[in-house]
């Protein structure tokens, strides 16, 4: 794919300074921010036909060999990421300039691509500092994008999202220093090539990074006990906003899982099965508590954000087996929780909108599309058939198949039920009032969103077959390695 | 030496986790501050200790690792970033909402959410 490897990256750094010259009114950058979006997506679309039809493949920034230069390295797993963001930041940034959230702050289409350019360098980076400089990247947009629109609520709670945040990043630097103090190294590929040879001296030294790498990204991915600042983040984010942080939370099991196979696979001695042991209480408490913050959510954005909570708690569940079956399942999930958070987002935005997103019954009616959109959404978060929920769960109990992992996600899901029927009738069942309709253009995004969802299921059978092909790729990393060109 | 830097960077990162865990934006911001200064020498101190050593290779007998000074004016550039984004955000939260608390709990119900 020669140089297209890069083009994620450098595209929408591009347009992001190109449309801070766009005049005020605001149509250049809708025009630059939609176009790019869109190319961001055909671009990625082909990176996944390359990545899938061969084996992984190295872009050198400034042609320095690795691991002295920083490399971007293709495989399944970053071209599917790849996919998934470009293509639900195209939606929900119809979203935006359908709803017009774009115009109710300044440079909005700037932070936006600076986000995606963040997002897509973290999926792509093969060096652990470089994955650090993207983090970075996507989190000062993040910010931006976070109290965009202003408000006194949102800009205290932006404030606690930046400190956890920073918090994070200070950890990271930590983790990576003792990395670098230990193996002289910070390429992924020539970390995992030395650290089985390590002598037995420094074992504990890098067992104390991992430990630490795990800690940042458990942050980024809102597992128990370090996601306490995504409900009050999210449920403030403007909805297009927490839509695209949708994906973002995801960046934490990403970076998990790619650490857990490559880096620190289960077989390695130093750290042997650790990871795994960690990740599964932290998933199954994260999953229970995401559940009971759904019950006791009183508003719509705020159920929106607990269940997001919900859906990484079992996505870090399904990875912490660590092997091919139980990372198919997570693929999956992850993907599916992806979209039906997003859509549920957007919809709870929709709602708020109209002033009536409080579950109580003073909140004023809502059109009826609306009410079947929040439907259909509900029964994909929840994982009821018809939708892809239900297989994405099924997957995960199939290959965790141990008692407290199936009593748990089930309660969850039980509890999830209850949760939002109770705030589907609270919301929409009202017995007088005449509703404004639903403007279709403001219908369009969670309507695709959810359509994904449907093709999600109906084409469940051969996703599942390509994710297990790239599952069995994460598990035997010899190819990822010899693709660095290591000396 | 390695004794005084050792203790230097554990006193930075005690000050910062004390001042982080303050109620008001102002004693967290600089106790991430406080962190990040912590954590600057730390990677300084991953290519090891040494004196008088140039990191180019050719000016000294033993020249020292020129990576971790790399990655520490990366790491100083982006604190320094985010701590003017913070200030910014937390000076907002002070105009908008009258008092600089970072608990919900001191907020208004509509803070909570």
């Amino acid at each position: 794919m020669g140089h297209w490897i890069v083009a994620p990256v450098v595209l929408p750094a591009a347009l992001a300074a190109l449309s801070l010259f766009a005049g005020r009114s605001g149509m250049a950058g809708r025009v630059l921010s939609l176009g790019g979006t869109a190319a961001l997506l055909a671009i990625a679309l082909a990176l996944l036909q390359a990545a899938t039809e061969g084996p992984p493949q190295l872009y050198r920034l400034g042609d320095w060999p690795a691991p002295f230069g920083i490399v971007l390295v293709l495989d399944r797993l970053s071209a599917l990421m790849l996919v998934l963001t470009s293509g639900l930041a195209l939606v929900v940034l119809a979203q935006a300039v359908a709803t017009g959230w774009d115009r109710r702050g300044r440079r909005f289409h700037a932070l936006w691509l600076f986000q995606l350019m963040g997002l897509n360098g973290a999926f792509l980076t093969g060096d652990a500092f470089n994955l650090f400089v993207f983090f970075e990247v996507l989190l000062i947009a993040s910010y931006g994008l976070m109290v965009h629109g202003g408000g006194g609520p949102r800009i205290r709670a932006g404030l606690q999202y930046i400190a956890v945040n920073l918090l994070g990043s200070t950890l990271f630097l930590f983790a990576l220093a003792t990395i670098y103090a230990v193996t002289g190294t910070l390429n992924m590929a020539d970390l995992a090539a030395k650290l089985p040879a390590l002598p037995e001296g420094d074992h504990a030294l890098i067992r104390v990074a991992a430990v630490l790498l795990m800690l940042v990204f458990a942050v980024k991915g809102a597992l128990v006990p370090l996601q306490f600042w995504l409900p009050g983040t999210y449920a403030q984010s403007p909805g297009v906003v927490a839509a695209l942080f949708a994906v973002m939370t995801k960046l934490g099991a990403y970076a998990a899982l790619r650490f857990g196979t490559l880096v620190f696979p289960p077989d390695l001695a130093l750290t042997g099965g650790m990871i795994g042991q960690f990740l599964l209480p932290a998933g199954l408490v994260t999953l229970a508590l995401g559940a009971v913050g759904l019950l006791g959510a009183r508003s719509l954005p705020r159920l929106a954000a607990h269940a997001a909570v919900m859906s990484m708690g079992t996505v870090f569940t399904a990875l912490s087996a660590f092997t091919a079956a139980s990372t198919t399942a997570a693929l999956y999930y992850m993907i599916h929780s992806t979209l039906a958070g997003a859509a549920l987002f957007l919809i709870a935005d929709l709602a708020r909108d109209r002033g009536s997103a409080g579950l109580d019954a003073a909140s004023p009616p809502l059109p009826g599309a609306l009410a079947a959109l929040f439907f259909a959404a509900a029964i994909a978060t929840v994982g009821l058939p018809p939708l892809s929920g239900f297989p994405a769960k099924l997957m995960v109990l199939q290959a965790l198949p141990f008692w407290p992992v199936w009593m748990v996600v089930l309660g969850a899901t039980f509890l999830a039920l209850l949760a939002l029927s109770r705030a589907g009738s609270a919301l929409f069942w009202k017995p007088q009032g005449q509703p404004a309709a639903l403007p279709a253009s403001q219908a369009l995004a969670p309507a695709a969103l959810l359509l994904a969802l449907a093709a999600l299921t109906v084409f469940a059978g051969p996703v599942t077959g390509w994710l297990a092909g790239t599952a069995e790729a994460l598990h035997d990393p010899a190819p990822y390695i010899l693709a660095n060109d290591l000396p | 030496m390695e004794v005084l830097f050792a203790l230097t960077i554990g006193l930075l990162t005690a000050v910062g986790i004390y001042l982080m865990l303050r109620l008001r934006s102002f004693p967290v911001i600089l106790g991430l501050t406080f962190l990040s200064y912590a954590v600057n020498l730390f990677i300084f101190s991953a290519g090891r200790l040494k004196t008088a050593a140039a990191p180019i290779v050719g000016t000294v007998e033993a020249p020292t690792d020129p990576l971790p000074q790399a990655l520490v004016l990366t790491a100083i550039v982006i604190s320094f970033g985010m701590t003017a984004v913070i200030v910014m955000m937390a000076l907002g939260a002070w105009l908008e909402l009258g008092h600089d608390g970072t608990d919900p709990a001191s907020g208004t119900p509509e803070d909570r959410g």
